[in-house]
């Protein structure tokens, strides 16, 4: 998780699933596998097909949660089937630590999301 | 969003996966901007055609719609492509980049789409009555829609646009609704405006101050032309995010604006200077390649190139590119123009894209060229340097080889 804003084009390597961007506190890390909380994204709309590309090379993140969505991670996520959510009724940066397991259910136009603290 | 029984059911699958995802993609984006409702769309030009924008992963997504059975539901143009359609091998283009350009165009034919491969569809048979909502990406087609045309439409997304081309609706919000359609900003235009590469900076100068608003426009003269305000619209689209602003007795819907109460800025000739010389490198280079067609060449633009080029020859080295669309490339052949053009050495290229062509591949070094547009994109996306200055400067750096500007 992150509070920094994250562009998937530019920031992400499609071909590793490694966060590249300069500065960012996620740097280093891969998004392969995991629930990422993050404010929003930013940046190029290519970003959306950044997203496609890590889920066809297997490499995308189980789901996203942002505080709202915007409309590059929006349309990538569904185009890849990458469950998003967001406008959680708790700040999920209150509720939610690196390395909790969490639980992501974003079937219709509501979704739930269950936090299990230490993983 | 309230969605009707019909769009409900598109987005339960009802008529096929294609449309579900369209669906789903598009109460997305209503839910995101705060839409009410869907509303029709009859027009759509969809953009991220080119390889270098959508990659492999793009491949395999319009894969995956054509296997599923989709088909568009809108007349759709799609944009300019990596490559010139007409003379890529001809030119040197890799073989690869154009197998797999070509192959995103088939996904598309197969989906229906009209194709066109150009940023000007408003000129070849996509064009949008006043008034009409419409899902068009490609900024600078967007600017001109919304603003030449008074048609509606948001700045949308290559994604966005295929969504609204599949199931034939748009989200409600932004610039489909006459509020938003505003002036936010009135604009006094004091430079001397002579070339189009005036507006084309005058546009790249507004953009870089007001970012996102809709600029109300005075001082423009009575005859600026279609060619001008191409120009200028693509700039602003390009420093700024501008999709919309009115120009005084020349828009449609200028007359509906009041400027009471709106701030205010000047723009005069030295701002554009500044930009001009942001864009451009010094005098005194040796230019190998020229591109004209930034947004893509209008009749009355291959016109002037064809009047100044005729009996003339471009020198032995330098490229002179002119970016079209297939359609207008027909009207030049009518007219003779295109027949000038080539014996002087110019190649009229048909559906690529100045900002889209792999330059270092190629081995463009030193790129001139009237656009601040294609200036702008070719600094940032390219190794090479960057001219810039009016149609007929371009045209004489093109017949020496030099630039002395």
């Amino acid at each position: 998780m992150s509070k920094k804003p994250l562009s998937f084009f530019g920031g992400v390597n499609p071909k590793t699933g490694l966060v590249i961007e300069e500065g960012h506190s996620l740097k280093g890390y891969s998004v392969k596998g995991k629930v990422l909380v993050l404010p929003r994204g930013k940046g190029s709309t290519v970003g959306s097909w950044v997203l496609y590309e890590l889920s066809i090379n297997g490499l995308a993140p189980s789901a996203i949660i942002n505080l709202e969505a915007d409309p590059i991670v929006a349309v990538g996520a569904i185009i890849a089937g990458i469950p998003l959510v967001d406008k959680l009724n708790v700040d999920p940066f209150e509720v939610i630590e690196n390395g909790d397991m969490i639980e992501v259910m974003a079937e219709g136009r509501v979704g739930v999301v269950r936090v299990h603290k230490g993983g | 969003m309230y969605l009707t029984k019909d769009e409900e059911a598109l987005l339960r699958g009802e008529e096929g996966e294609a449309k579900r995802l369209a669906m789903e993609i598009l109460v997305a984006l209503g839910d995101i901007y705060g839409a009410e409702r869907m509303v029709k769309v009859d027009s759509v030009h969809i953009s991220g055609t080119s390889y270098t924008s959508c990659g492999d992963a793009g491949i395999h997504f319009l894969s995956r719609l054509v296997r599923s059975g989709a088909k568009l539901a809108v007349p759709s143009t799609l944009n300019p492509v990596s490559i010139p359609l007409n003379r890529w091998r001809e030119l040197g283009f890799p073989e690869r980049l154009a197998a797999k350009q070509l192959e995103i165009l088939s996904l598309y034919k197969l989906m229906g789409a009209a194709g066109g491969y150009t940023c000007h569809p408003y000129l070849v048979g996509n064009v949008p009555r006043y008034g009409s909502h419409i899902s068009w990406a490609e900024s600078s087609a967007i600017v001109y829609a919304n603003s030449m045309l008074g048609a509606r439409t948001n700045r949308e997304g290559g994604i966005g646009a295929l969504a609204s081309a599949l199931v034939g609706l748009t989200p409600l919000y932004g610039y489909h609704l006459a509020e938003n359609r505003r002036a936010t900003v009135k604009v006094e235009v004091e430079a001397e405006l002579i070339d189009a590469l005036d507006y084309s900076l005058l546009g790249y100068a507004i953009g870089e101050l007001i970012i996102d608003g809709v600029p109300l426009i005075a001082g423009l003269p009575s005859q600026a032309g279609l060619d001008e305000l191409k120009a200028m619209g693509a700039s602003m689209a390009t420093s700024g995010s501008i999709a919309l602003f009115h120009a005084l007795n020349l828009t449609p819907e200028a007359g509906l604006m009041k400027d009471e109460g709106l701030p205010k800025l000047t723009i005069d000739s030295s701002m554009l200077k500044q930009v001009r010389e942001k864009l451009s490198s010094n005098g005194g280079l040796t230019v190998d390649c020229v591109a004209l067609g930034c947004p893509h060449l209008s009749l009355s633009e291959l016109k002037r190139i064809a009047s100044f080029l005729e009996g003339r020859k471009v020198k032995e080295g330098v490229r002179l590119w002119l970016f079209t669309s297939e359609g207008i490339k027909r009207l030049g052949e009518e007219a003779g123009y295109v027949d000038i053009i080539e014996a002087a050495g110019g190649r009229i290229l048909t559906g690529g894209c100045v900002v889209h062509t792999p330059l270092e591949e190629i081995g463009v070094e030193v790129l001139a060229t009237n656009s601040a547009k294609a200036a702008h994109y070719c600094l940032s996306l390219h190794e090479v340097k960057v001219c810039i200055g009016s149609l007929k400067e371009c045209l004489e750096a093109a017949l020496t080889g030099r630039w002395v500007y």
